[in-house]
């Protein structure tokens, strides 16, 4: 029994990590119509400045909102001064698919080989706020503790408050028209180019948040982001790319999938659990849950 | 002088290509042959990907895992079957382009970023894969000795030469294969299938099963790829095909240009050069731990994001004759 | 403030879409652009509005010109393009798709005024407020287009064929209030039709458009009366 609770707990918590980073993924896509692979290297990016605010100032959650805040920022300069550009420049043939997914490929090299360079490619590490003891449930030790707790509670406070803003400012509404039909956007007054490119410092922030959640159970090197991308887009894809409460449907049935599996059978199946999740749901409905796409014949 | 066809010219141009470098592999020294092998290797890898995603605009980033399913089927055939090198890497081939079947149907219905996302989640679920099974060495992996030069060669044979002789002559065989496969009506029809799937499908194509086709050749050339860089590695573990292996081959493909082969030996050149350039640009700036082994990721990257935008279609224009 | 149109050229890939083109659309006045499918009626709004480049030629508002500026400037400067297709964004609520042309606007009392002036107008619109755009029939969106327009209180109107795909009660009905709005609300409105028979019917001036080349600039009237574009446009 308690290994279900625990499989329960685990799911959520991990299922709230790779929230942020499908949500983060869909904003950018639906809003740029690009899977940004630079997002792993932003998030590691965010978390190593967050490590030098901790060397420095001692605390975590100066750490955190330091990191947050410069994942925004981050986030706005690569739309504003890489992505349009390159936008701009490719308009035509078929390259003009591929390129920005390619360029933001390169991106993440140069972010990652940039920290390697800088930071230099040993491992360190950032600790939890609070305790990662698992907690006591009747006088078994779970896989769960405080730390986990805290995630749980900081993602349903950021996804309530993303929620808001998406749904009920003027700001939100800008960034959901621009999404659905940026020349309608425009034709009324909106100016797009900066609608986006807030939505990518919004998507920054909350990878810069993943980062920072993430990294204290695990060490921090410039690859270290890489596996939770991978996570993040397998569940964006899952929930079906073009729809944020699907980022966050795809993330929990990933986090439940792989916790479970992982409980339950072991941890070497992890990622083919992930893969068989991913091609069963894309089977089904080849644009992911939420879409709209019907099958086609094959 | 007789007018050939194209395809004959090709296979002129080939058999010319396959004696020169025969012809060269006697004049220099054992690190230009492994140099060399690892060129003719990447080569080929990268036409795999100039076919699946320069022709029939399937776009792959898990091609890694492709090279490790041959990689794996070579160290079996040749290491525990016991088959002839020449025969292990035909079975090689053959089992990565039965697997790329069976993943290009599963994914036939897929586009743009869902097939981007499947072929990733392949690329890091197959590795972990091998530590499951024993047969396939679990986290050791397999060994692999293809042995030196058959008697008939000679004393002097070296066993670097050896490995070119392997590596170059697969590929430019399976590149050979490719190039006719693009210039003969298949080009056309995958062109149709990258450009307009729709109009190609009203035309009396059979999008799905060109699209499926395709995947199995270019998993079959990458599978023969990575069965080659098993004989050069010596061995196959679930280590030797990260993500990073997708990326690169993916970044070769594009600097060199995705949509025509023309520029293809470029891409395998710039794989194994530049890490080199790095290394030493590395060593002569003297920096930190971190410089060397970051800098050749950086260099790739960098090249990687201007080739994109600024020779989008490649590079391989200033080779290529005017159409 | 007139809309003066002098020399437009504008290229739609390899193909001269609009050719030498001129007129001009006085201040209050009602000009309605006719010509069959493929005249390149479109590409020119689509031009006028930001959302295309021309080739050569000159376009003014008001004395400005309005060529090679973007679309959402032009749209916050007073010009909006309703365009063609039931421009309703389906996924957003009648509601929020009318806010959109007034997220911009600082006076929010005006706009919040705007909207129920144009609900007035469009009753149909305020039953319907918190439903999706896209469940909505094609009059209704064609209402809600307009009506979002007119939330920003433009001064030039520009309407890509709001007929389309009408039924011919709902046609007249949104003709009459295009007409209607002219005096109301201060307006200068460009329209482009394929239903010429309805459009001279309610405009001051018309604009035959041929191929890219205008074939004809003449009061409304005169142009209904013209036997050679009754035979060709209006069917008797």
């Amino acid at each position: 029994m308690s290994q279900f609770i625990t499989a329960v707990l685990t799911s959520l918590s991990s299922g709230a990590i790779y929230a942020l980073m499908s949500i983060a993924l869909v904003l950018v896509w639906r809003s740029t119509r690009v899977i940004n692979f630079a997002q792993a290297g932003q998030a590691v990016l965010t978390t190593y400045i967050g490590y030098d605010v901790i060397q420095k100032t001692g605390s975590y959650w100066i750490a955190l909102a330091v990191a947050v805040i410069s994942g925004a920022v981050i986030g706005a300069i690569i739309d504003r001064f890489f992505m349009r550009p390159i936008f701009k420049r490719i308009t035509t043939g078929p390259i003009s698919l591929i390129a920005p997914v390619v360029a933001t490929l390169g991106l993440l090299g140069i972010i990652q080989s940039s920290i390697g360079i800088v930071w230099g490619i040993n491992y360190q590490s950032i600790e939890a706020p609070v305790s990662t003891d698992g907690f006591e449930v009747n006088g078994q030790v779970i896989a769960f503790n405080r730390f986990n707790l805290l995630i749980l509670i900081i993602v349903t406070i950021t996804m309530l408050l993303l929620s808001i803003l998406f749904q009920r400012t003027n700001i939100g509404l800008a960034l959901r028209a621009s999404a659905y039909s940026p020349e309608i956007a425009k034709l009324s007054g909106i100016k797009v180019d900066a609608v986006r490119t807030f939505g990518w410092a919004i998507s920054g922030a909350a990878s810069g948040l993943a980062g920072m959640l993430y990294i204290p159970g695990y060490y921090l090197y410039p690859n270290a982001m890489d596996l939770l991308l991978v996570f993040g887009f397998i569940a964006a894809v899952i929930g079906g790319l073009d729809s944020m409460f699907g980022a966050v449907v795809g993330a929990m049935i990933l986090g439940f999938g792989l916790s479970f599996s992982r409980t339950y059978i072991s941890m070497e199946i992890l990622f083919p659990t992930a893969f068989v999740l991913l091609i069963l749901v894309l089977f089904v409905k080849p644009g992911g849950i939420f879409s709209a796409k019907k099958k086609r014949g094959a | 002088m007789l007018s050939m066809t194209p395809s004959k010219k090709r296979l002129a141009i080939f058999i010319i290509i396959g004696w020169l470098l025969l012809l060269a592999s006697d004049r220099v020294g054992p690190l230009r042959l492994y140099q060399g092998s690892y060129i003719a290797t990447y080569t080929l890898a990268v036409a795999s990907i100039i076919l699946l995603t320069g022709y029939s605009g399937q776009l792959s980033l898990g091609h890694g895992a492709l090279m490790a399913v041959g990689a794996y089927a070579g160290a079996l055939a040749i290491g525990k079957a016991m088959l002839h090198p020449v025969l292990g890497l035909v079975a090689a081939a053959l089992i990565a382009g039965l697997f790329g079947l069976i993943l290009g149907f599963a994914v036939a219905r897929l586009s743009g970023p869902y097939l981007a996302g499947t072929t990733l989640a392949l690329a890091v679920a197959l590795p972990t894969l091998a530590n499951q099974f024993d047969v396939l060495g679990g986290q050791q992996g397999l060994p692999l000795d293809v042995g030196s030069s058959p008697e008939g060669f000679g004393e002097d044979f070296s066993q670097y030469k050896w490995y070119f002789w392997i590596c170059a002559l697969a590929a430019l065989i399976m590149i050979w294969a490719i190039a006719n496969l693009v210039s003969s009506k298949y080009g056309r029809i995958y062109r149709a299938l990258r450009d307009n799937p729709i109009a190609a499908e009203l035309s009396g194509i059979n999008v799905g099963r060109q699209k499926v086709l395709a995947f199995a050749i270019s998993s079959g050339a990458a599978g023969l790829s990575g069965a080659l860089l098993v004989i050069l590695l010596g061995g196959v573990s679930p280590s030797a095909f990260p993500l990073g292996v997708s990326f690169f081959v993916l970044t070769g493909a594009i600097i060199t240009g995705l949509y025509n082969l023309k520029g293809v030996i470029l891409g395998g050149l710039i794989l194994v050069a530049l890490p080199e350039i790095a290394d030493a640009l590395a060593s002569r700036i003297g920096g930190s731990e971190g410089l060397t082994n970051s800098l050749p990721d950086f260099l790739v990257s960098a090249l990687l994001i201007l080739a994109v935008v600024f020779t989008p279609n490649g590079p391989g224009k200033i080779f290529k004759r005017s159409h | 403030m007139s809309l003066v149109v002098e020399n437009l050229t504008i290229d739609h890939g390899a193909i001269r879409a609009i050719s030498n083109v001129s007129f001009t659309v006085a201040q209050g006045e009602l000009a309605a652009i006719i010509g069959a499918n493929g005249a390149g009626k479109t590409t020119l709004l689509r031009t006028l509005s930001g959302l295309k480049e021309s080739k050569s030629g000159s376009a003014t508002w008001n004395g400005k010109s309005i060529l090679g500026k973007r679309a959402e400037d032009l749209a916050r400067s007073g010009i909006m393009h309703v365009s063609d297709g039931k421009s309703v964004i389906a996924e957003l609520t009648v509601k929020e798709n009318l806010a959109l042309a007034g997220l911009w606007r600082k006076d929010k009392k005006d706009v919040a005024k705007a909207t129920d002036e144009v609900v007035e107008l469009f009753p149909i619109l305020g039953q319907r407020m918190s439903q999706a755009g896209g469940s909505l029939s094609g009059g209704e969106r064609q209402m809600l287009a307009i009506g979002r327009a007119l939330v920003a209180r433009p001064k030039l109107l520009l309407l890509d064929e709001p007929s389309l795909g009408l039924a011919p009660l709902i046609i007249e009905q949104i003709f009459q209030t295009i007409k209607s709005l002219i005096k109301k609300m201060d307006l200068t409105v460009l329209l482009v039709e394929q239903n010429a028979m309805g459009a001279l019917k309610i405009a001051d001036e018309g604009i035959v458009l041929n191929l890219g080349s205008v074939v004809a600039v003449d009061s409304a009237q005169n142009l209904l009366n013209d036997p050679a574009v009754r035979a060709a446009y209006l069917g008797y």
